[in-house]
């Protein structure tokens, strides 16, 4: 049983990612009817805010200290952050600390600005065209995204640590009346989960109780008749892929401290994303929130070596084939059940007929 | 009437198979009147670096790339000449190769197996390259060692740490320098058991791809044979990035070791990770829960931050040890890019100038005349103290570094320290050991192409 809780904790945080990134694809879609290949690049760049701004935190100038030597014997130059020299040691130390959390602040106006860019610069261009289209320029525009991030960052992982008092774990077992050590689960992922809570309710609540956000439903809706009523729809949706972008940032900074960033993690992400959306059912964003956690903690059942044991066992397998293939699992599980949903459910979970079709 | 039988189409196909059939010979053979592949004829001579400059292990490409550059700035007289001065064969003068003036090109292997291919062989066919060195992984190894044996050039591998490297896909063309995951395991298996004890319970976690599961079987035999029991070993995908899954069922497995089998980006992340669900915190069996790496590299325990504290693992050399091949080295190297030299770094450069220095012995670029004058050259001052090229697997025996990321790093180079230097006779084994191919394992025959 404790094993069963700790393997939905993990996939609730992975599934909280799942649920951000495809969220935003779904107001992409749904609102401007572009695929966004782009938007898993969106959250790396988010990551990278939260980079950014400890990196501009730790600027430094170098001190040389005599009692200590570098690699070649020479004197060691010591790096000096001058928000530490500027500040004192405990602000400027602790706005090194808390880089991370203040990186939301950071990313916000940035993915904003870099959505707004993005949609007006390039995608707009692409709104006539077929899909195909789309998914090849957004796919470029990912790959011309993430080859920029890697020429300035590097492509190691870059450590981005949460706040000293999020570090650690909690023993979560022990509030449960399990014995001790037995689901431990660190804070800032239970974070990450309060996080994508309190975003996806907030874009919910956005869109369900502001005139903007009625607007852009009903664009979403019938999109021609909304414009014949005199409103500047595209506006509207032009602002909403900016908040699609700031979602995915936001949820990108937040990220980072759970896997350090690299150039790489958006793609990563988008394809599972993907799945998520389709899953879910196109155009539908509780379906899209629904389908993420839902993958999110199958994956971790998946990755389980021990569930798997219990899967072989139970169906008599061992020493087979189809042994090895459950052992690989967790690389398939995704993609197995969208297999299977879309065949006994065509249009997702929670897609409606006549949503995204001709 | 006669009737041709001759058909557009049939003239279409005879053409296209004649002309696949006539320009088949010529691959690898850029002028057929040579003696061997790519036969330098002017002044110069053409070396071909593929490195990863692109993916998941750019960074450590970019370092090695550094080292070559260094090498062939050595080799043609430029510079402080670095280990060329403590090398104990003296063959190389400073004036190129055989009197040729050493140049290069690189290739990007991107990490990919198909990727380092194509780019070796653009780098033989159109560049004329002679020998390749170079790559960070040992998919990418074993493919272009494939590659050069079948071309006729050289291949001296950079950092490729798998047993089939030079093992069951050992090949006549192709010599390691790099340690292998077997003396991996051998040199660490003994320092675990005296730092932990003997009784301990090892749970794997393994990169699932011809390196982590040749470390994997390393490790856990030398392990198991100080006693200790391996508790399991979950295969993670090359891809992964988030191991929380794979981490959590270690709390709950019983076992107080957790060993990562896992390199580059998948170490940074899986070590990390570990430690954020506290698993060093944790106490298990009554004993303390340790986490092992049984690969390190600078650059990876750069990227792991103050996570590698204390946590043992293997390196086939390091800057900081004080011999006067790698104060050479490092000083030529530190004075160049303000950086010490990553493990991968030296590994390419001593590859590149022993590859030089067997052409200047055997006085000629013929691949067959090189093989014979690197199998069983035995050298000294590249770093790593006596070294033997074995005959049998053109494997390189010496010395192997047990290291322990430092408690309390005074700063930025001070993230690993050296806590043995396993000696060579340690390490050794048997060219038809099981895990190196058994006895069917054979490096065929030398090809020149010609």
């Amino acid at each position: 049983m404790d094993a069963v809780i700790l393997q939905i904790l993990n996939g609730l945080d992975k599934g909280s990612a799942y649920a951000l990134i495809a969220l935003g694809l779904t107001l992409i879609f749904g609102t401007l009817g572009v695929v966004n290949f782009a938007h898993g690049a969106l959250f790396m760049i988010g990551a990278f805010c939260a980079v950014t701004l400890q990196k501009i935190f730790t600027l430094s100038f170098q001190v040389v200290d005599e009692t200590q030597k570098d690699f070649l014997g020479n004197p060691l130059k010591v790096d000096m952050p001058y928000v530490e020299a500027w500040f004192g040691e405990s602000f400027g130390g602790g706005l090194i600390e808390w880089s991370v959390p203040l990186a939301i602040l950071f990313s916000i106006p940035v993915m904003l600005f870099v959505g707004y860019a993005m949609e007006r610069g390039l995608i707009k261009h692409f709104y006539k065209r077929p899909h195909a289209d789309q998914i090849l320029v957004t796919f470029g525009l990912a790959i011309v995204l993430q080859e920029i991030i890697k020429a300035n960052f590097g492509a190691n992982p870059i450590q981005t640590p949460a706040p000293d008092m999020f570090r650690g774990s909690a023993d979560i077992g022990m509030l449960l009346g399990f014995d001790a050590n037995t689901i431990i689960y660190p804070y800032w992922r239970m974070i990450y989960f309060a996080f994508a809570a309190i975003v996806i309710g907030a874009v919910f609540a956005f869109l369900q109780f502001t005139t903007f956000g009625m607007v852009v439903r009903a664009g979403m809706a019938d999109r021609e008749t909304v414009g014949l009523l005199g409103i500047n729809i595209d506006k509207r949706f032009t602002i909403m892929f900016g908040i699609a972008a700031a979602v995915a940032g936001m949820a990108g900074v937040m990220y980072a401290p759970i896997n350090s960033p690299n150039y790489h993690m958006g793609m990563d992400f988008l394809v599972l994303s993907f799945v998520v959306v389709v899953v879910g059912g196109m155009g539908s964003l509780p379906g899209a929130v629904a389908a993420g956690f839902l993958l999110g903690i199958l994956e971790s059942f998946a990755s389980n070596s021990t569930f798997k044991g219990y899967i072989v066992d139970f169906l008599y397998l061992n020493g087979t084939f189809t042994e090895k293939l459950i052992q690989g699992l967790d690389q398939i599980i995704i993609y197995l059940v969208a297999i299977i949903i879309l065949l006994t459910r065509p249009r997702g979970l929670m897609g409606r007929k006549g949503v995204m079709e001709d | 009437m006669s009737k041709s039988n001759i058909t557009r189409r049939g003239a279409l196909k005879t053409g296209a198979v004649a002309g696949a059939g006539l320009a088949l010979p010529t691959i690898f053979t850029a002028s057929s009147a040579a003696a061997f592949t790519n036969e330098p004829t002017g002044g110069t001579v053409t070396l071909g670096f593929n490195v990863p400059q692109t993916g998941p292990y750019a960074d450590e490409g970019l370092d090695e790339l550094r080292a070559q550059e260094l090498a062939v700035q050595h080799l043609n007289g430029e510079g402080d000449g670095g280990m060329l001065n403590t090398f104990s064969s003296k063959a190389l003068d400073g004036t190129g190769i055989l009197g040729k003036k050493v140049q290069f090109v690189t290739g990007d292997t991107q990490t990919k197996s198909d990727a380092a291919r194509a780019s070796a062989k653009s780098m033989i066919e159109k560049d004329g390259a002679i020998m390749i060195n170079g790559g960070s992984s040992s998919g990418v190894a074993v493919a272009v060692q494939g590659l050069c044996q079948d071309a006729g050039v050289m291949f001296m591998a950079g950092l490729t740490h798998s047993n089939d490297t030079t093992g069951k896909d050992r090949k006549r063309n192709g010599f390691r320098h790099f340690f292998n995951a077997y003396m991996s395991g051998a040199a660490l298996a003994p320092v675990l058991a005296k730092a932990y004890g003997s009784e301990r319970r090892a749970y794997h976690l393994t990169a699932d791809y011809t390196w982590g599961w040749t470390q994997q079987e390393s490790i856990a035999a030398a392990t198991e044979a100080m006693g200790w029991e391996t508790v399991n070993n979950v295969l993670t995908p090359l891809a992964s990035t988030d191991f929380s899954s794979y981490i959590a069922p270690v709390l709950n497995s019983g076992a107080d070791v957790l060993v990562l089998n896992h390199y580059g980006g998948n170490m940074i992340n899986s070590l990390t990770q570990a430690v954020q669900f506290g698993l060093r915190d944790k106490m298990v069996n009554g004993k303390q829960f340790e986490i092992v790496v049984p690969l390190y590299s600078e650059l990876m325990a750069e990227g792991a931050g103050e996570n590698v504290q204390g946590v043992f693992g293997s390196m086939n050399w390091n800057w900081q040890l004080t011999d006067e091949g790698t104060k050479a080295f490092v000083k030529s190297f530190g004075e160049k890019y303000g950086r010490p030299p990553s493990n991968s770094a030296h590994t390419c450069y001593v590859q590149t100038l022993l590859y030089a220095d067997a052409v200047a012995r055997a006085g000629s670029f013929n691949p067959c005349a090189v093989v014979e004058a690197l199998e069983g050259f035995e050298f000294d001052g590249l770093g790593n103290g006596p070294t033997l090229y074995r005959a049998d697997d053109h494997q390189c025996f010496k010395d192997v570094l047990v290291m322990k990321g430092k408690e309390n790093p005074a700063n930025q180079f001070d993230i690993l320290e050296v806590v043995e230097v396993t000696p060579r006779a340690q390490v050794e084994y048997a060219p038809d050991h099981p895990m190196f191919g058994g006895a069917e394992a054979s490096l065929g025959e030398c090809n020149s192409g010609a």
